[in-house]
């Protein structure tokens, strides 16, 4: 079990790229059972609402597994997302 | 000075971002800011999504793209030959997903919050079309 795992996204996350970075994340989660992931979107250009899907079910899988989900360094654009979505209201930004 | 193009290509996954690419890169001429493209881009994104996911039961079919500039307005339709909303007001609502587990309910709301206008119109059996505008300057 890991105290904190930081995973770097990257590229556009969309619709098509879901169930890749799904299968990814939660093979990570599965591995390291972390109390804390920390998703860096520094390097993500674009997020859709498929994104939002993705990562409240990732969230919820942490949780069931006691683990917390934070984020950190997001562009305007997927902030923008986060907030409208709700995201923020069980995400934290760091 | 007016310009306008259309887009035909099917509902696979990977032209979802040939889509918003298509449209952002048109819309380069209308000299947008880096944050008006991505706006643009996230909008395209959600209604060309729902154009795979929704539209065709799973299955595949056609998905148009029609862009138009004008006056420093842009102007851009999304539309399919699908299944067709039955009730247009509630599929808006956020939240409110017809997808199962894994969507969010979203994608709407998100078209609103990136667009000046999203316009829907559809009827059951025929297609749905999205019709969105975003002032560039
Ligand atoms: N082109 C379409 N054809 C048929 N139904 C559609 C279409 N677009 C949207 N819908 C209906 O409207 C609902 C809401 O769409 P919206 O994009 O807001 O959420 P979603 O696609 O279900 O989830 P998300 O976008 O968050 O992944 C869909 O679940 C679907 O029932
Ligand atoms: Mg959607």
């Amino acid at each position: 079990m890991a105290e904190e795992v930081a995973v770097m996204l990257k590229g556009e996350i969309d619709h098509h790229r879901t169930e890749e970075i799904k299968r990814q994340l939660d093979e990570i989660i599965e591995n390291t059972r972390p109390l804390r992931m920390i998703l860096d979107f520094k390097n993500v250009t674009m997020m859709d609402s498929s994104g939002v899907g993705l990562i409240l079910g990732r969230y919820k899988r942490l949780s069931e597994r006691g683990g917390a989900l934070y984020v950190k360094r997001l562009s305007k654009q997927v902030d923008l997302v986060f907030q409208v979505s709700g995201l923020y209201q069980v995400i934290k930004k760091i | 000075m007016e310009n306008e193009m259309e887009l035909r290509f099917i509902n696979a996954s990977e032209n979802e971002s040939f889509a918003r690419m298509c449209a952002a890169a048109f819309a380069a001429r209308l000299d947008p800011t880096l944050e008006q493209i991505a706006d643009i881009k996230t909008a395209v994104s959600e209604a060309v999504t729902n154009a795979v996911v929704h539209a065709y039961g799973g299955g595949r079919g056609p998905v148009i793209l029609r862009c138009k500039a004008e006056n420093g307005m842009f102007f851009v339709d999304i539309e399919d030959q699908g299944i067709g909303i039955e009730n247009i007001e509630l599929a808006r609502t956020p939240f409110y997903t017809s997808g199962g587990s894994g969507r969010s309910g979203m994608g709407f709301t998100v078209m609103e919050a990136f667009m000046d206008s999203v316009d829907v119109v559809s009827e059951k059996g025929r297609g749905t079309k999205i019709a969105m505008t975003k002032k560039i300057r």
